[in-house]
């Protein structure tokens, strides 16, 4: 039994094994009378905040293995009483379960909880930190496209700065060999993202025609408050994928979002909705692959 | 009367009188009687010193003892055994306990309990501001009066320029010290460690430097325009490091302290031991650590503090942006200075004077040195003693420290308080 706490701990050999199995279970989606290979086991679903796919997304992945999820969510528990985190999740814990799936506002959470508790812990996004599931499907998704990530190049844009999907990718990329160009106003980048691996840039225009697909992450309206952008017009001006944006990239480049999305701030409809973007077949992929990790952990 | 303590043998170090050459130290009456070659002395106890430095007792400017309020992580009297067991003669006690040490009664509460722990001698530190809320000055004369040696908001910054100004100027009346914990709270908002590349791989937040330097930047600004007696606490970064040596080569009164984290772990500490290494001002960049270590050898840090700062696992088993911050530090400070010398970053003398008469000058304290008529405050350290740091066998009520388990040289074999033996080889006691 293992964790998903961080892409970190894969390597290239281990992502590009990784394919193939969350491309068996794609196939395998549709297919009424697919084994349930998990079936009498349970998962804890535990959400210390909001989310629609990835839980949605975990739990149809889990339920198809045979798994029954337990759901919890911080609103209505304990939680509001002051129970701490490593209280919470080892009393899931002493409960039985084959794993943990969890989602915390706190970078580092879910390696604490996997520090703590017996069963497999399955980090669902910690904070600013990493959503590796996340990151597998979006690398699932562009390897099934290209068949590999010798050359390529990708563009993570936006606020890269709070952004756990872009840690996450920048290190699945780089380990699959792909180049990573970070583009984030200079109130969103933060340092030293060299050290992973990646560029940086503020300049998205220059970056667009160079790139081979293009990764948009949800800006989080909530930090103009702290003046990290002055307004979603300012913002959008300079980094929203829109179509004229979108024209100038090369002809097979494809656009990717993790969602939720603010339509006309760091993407536009027309390109959310158009042919490049592969947004639904992200969603889609990410139940094939979060049932090819739950078979691999458990 | 006690009878007089012989320490026989010893190499004794006492940077404040330019001493360093082996010799016997007598102390007698609580204070110290002779220092010289071959003394004699009727009825003496005596102590063989031999192979081991004979220093000052060691002064931490910097410590929190939680008492009254959090007895739970430490009390006076288990921060003083833990000081003790350090080699540490002299602590001074913050002030930011429950209720806050803002008037007398708190003062008068520290020091009823550190006389009543006869360990080591024990200078409450006075708040600058009622409730450390950083609105209203507290009466620096009569926590002055009552035996406080400094005043500060420690763990707060005083945000006001303004109010800065003032305490400057009220303060210099009693010629009091200032201590500031230099934090700008707009620039240090949100983050939970420094900017850098471990805070961008674990997701931490980033805390920027500009934080601790604009603030320096400020209050050296201030102490020009209006005087007074400034005592930058915890010196943590390259660009604070650089303010106040300016300022001092421009004769200003501003003091600095530096604490062992800062100049013997950086950001990636984080990486491994996780909430133990969240401290504020966070664990900074390499070159900010060689910043640290370069001011503790040039004299820009008079002393090295050890901010030692006892929290129970309710506040460091949790998530990182939710712990809080800071690590205990009397029972490892010597062996971690000593890792400079070894490193050739710092002279043996420069060392003991770090931990002793630098501190002493700063708030004006008596000890610090062995001079005759001194108080009989001495540390005996075996300096080739290998060990290992065993968090568990600690004095301290608390054990977050991230130098569990780490090898080290050099340690304390008895602290000598008064001429008395508090501490000796492991035991902690009023009369060993």
């Amino acid at each position: 039994m293992g964790n998903l706490l961080s892409i970190a701990g894969w390597d290239r050999a281990a992502l590009e094994a990784f394919f193939p199995r969350a491309d068996a279970h794609l196939a395998l989606l549709g297919n009424p009378s697919r084994p349930t290979p998990l079936a009498g086991r349970w998962v804890a679903s535990l959400f210390f905040e909001d989310s629609t796919r990835t839980r949605v997304s975990f739990e149809a992945a889990a339920t198809s293995l045979g798994l029954h999820v337990m759901n919890w969510s911080a609103k209505g528990s304990s939680v509001s009483k002051g129970e701490t985190l490593l209280d919470t999740a080892r009393n899931v814990d002493a409960m039985g379960p084959a794993a943990i799936i969890m989602r915390h506002p706190s970078s580092g959470a879910a390696d604490l909880v996997a520090r703590h508790v017996r069963c497999a812990v399955l980090n669902a996004g910690d904070g600013t930190h990493e959503h590796p599931s996340q990151a597998l499907l979006d690398c699932f998704t562009l390897w099934k496209r290209w068949g590999g990530f010798a050359g390529r190049r990708v563009a993570i844009v936006g606020d890269v700065l709070h952004s756990r999907v872009a840690r996450s990718n920048t290190l699945a990329l780089r380990a699959l060999g792909a180049e990573v160009v970070l583009v984030a106003p200079p109130t969103m980048m933060p340092a030293g993202v060299e050290a992973l691996g990646a560029s940086a840039t503020h300049d998205l225009d220059a970056v667009l025609p160079t790139v081979d697909a293009v990764m948009t992450l949800r800006v989080q309206l909530e930090r103009q408050q702290h003046a990290f952008f002055p307004s979603p017009r300012e913002f959008s001006r300079r980094f929203c994928l829109t179509e004229a944006r979108a024209a100038r990239l090369k002809a097979e480049a494809v656009v990717l979002h993790p969602g939720p999305m603010n339509r006309g701030v760091e993407i536009a409809s027309a390109v959310a909705d158009g042919p490049r973007s592969v947004v639904m077949e992200q969603v889609t992929h990410g139940v094939a692959v979060r049932r090819a990790l739950l078979e691999m952990l458990l | 009367m006690s009878p007089p303590l012989l320490i026989r043998g010893g190499r004794v170090i006492d940077p404040a009188n330019g001493m360093d050459a082996r010799a016997d130290v007598l102390l007698r009456d609580g204070k110290v009687a002779a220092v010289g070659p071959d003394l004699r002395a009727d009825g003496a106890r005596v102590v063989d010193a031999t192979g081991q430095w004979v220093v000052p007792g060691f002064i931490d400017l910097h410590v929190h003892l939680r008492e009254p309020g959090e007895e739970g992580k430490e009390t006076v009297l288990t921060g003083a055994r833990a000081a003790v067991a350090g080699g540490f003669t002299a602590v001074v006690a913050m002030p930011n306990t429950r209720p806050v040490n803002d008037t007398t009664l708190v003062t008068e509460l520290v020091l009823s309990r550190a006389r009543a722990a006869d360990l080591c001698r024990v200078y409450p530190a006075g708040a600058i501001t009622r409730g450390l809320k950083g609105e209203e000055l507290t009466d620096h004369g009569d926590l002055m009066a009552a035996g406080c040696v400094c005043i500060t908001d420690d763990g707060r910054p005083i945000m006001s320029a303004s109010l800065m100004r003032r305490a400057l100027q009220w303060a210099q009346q009693f010629d009091v010290p200032v201590m500031v914990h230099e934090e700008d709270l707009t620039l240090s908002a949100g983050g939970a460690m420094t900017a850098g590349e471990v805070g961008t791989r674990l997701g931490h937040l980033p805390i920027p430097p500009s934080a601790e330097v604009a603030m320096v930047a400020r209050d050296v600004v201030l102490l020009e325009e209006v005087g007074g007696r400034l005592h930058i606490a915890h010196l943590s970064c390259e660009g604070s490091v650089r303010l106040v040596r300016e300022a001092k080569r421009r004769g200003l009164r501003i003091t600095a302290e530096a604490a062992p984290h800062h100049f013997r772990l950086d950001h990636a500490a984080v990486e491994e031991h996780g909430t133990h290494a969240k401290m504020n001002p966070p664990l900074r960049l390499p070159s900010d650590v060689r910043a640290v270590q370069e001011a503790l050898a040039d004299g820009t840090v008079d002393a090295i503090a050890t901010d030692h700062a006892p929290h129970g696992p309710a506040d460091k088993l949790v998530e990182f942006d939710k712990a809080m911050n800071g690590i205990i530090g009397l029972e490892t400070a010597l062996p971690l200075t000593l890792e400079l010398v070894h490193a050739g970053k710092l002279s043996v003398s420069r060392a003991v004077e770090l931990l002793t008469a630098g501190p002493a000058r700063v708030f004006g304290l008596p000890g610090g040195q062995l001079g005759v008529g001194a108080p009989a405050d001495v540390t005996l350290v075996d300096p080739e003693a290998r060990w290992t740091v065993d968090a568990t066998r600690f004095f301290s009520r608390s054990r977050n420290t991230p130098f569990h388990g780490r090898s080290v040289q050099g340690r304390v074999t008895h602290t000598v308080v008064g001429g008395h033996i508090k501490y000796r080889n492991g035991e902690v006691g009023g009369s060993l």
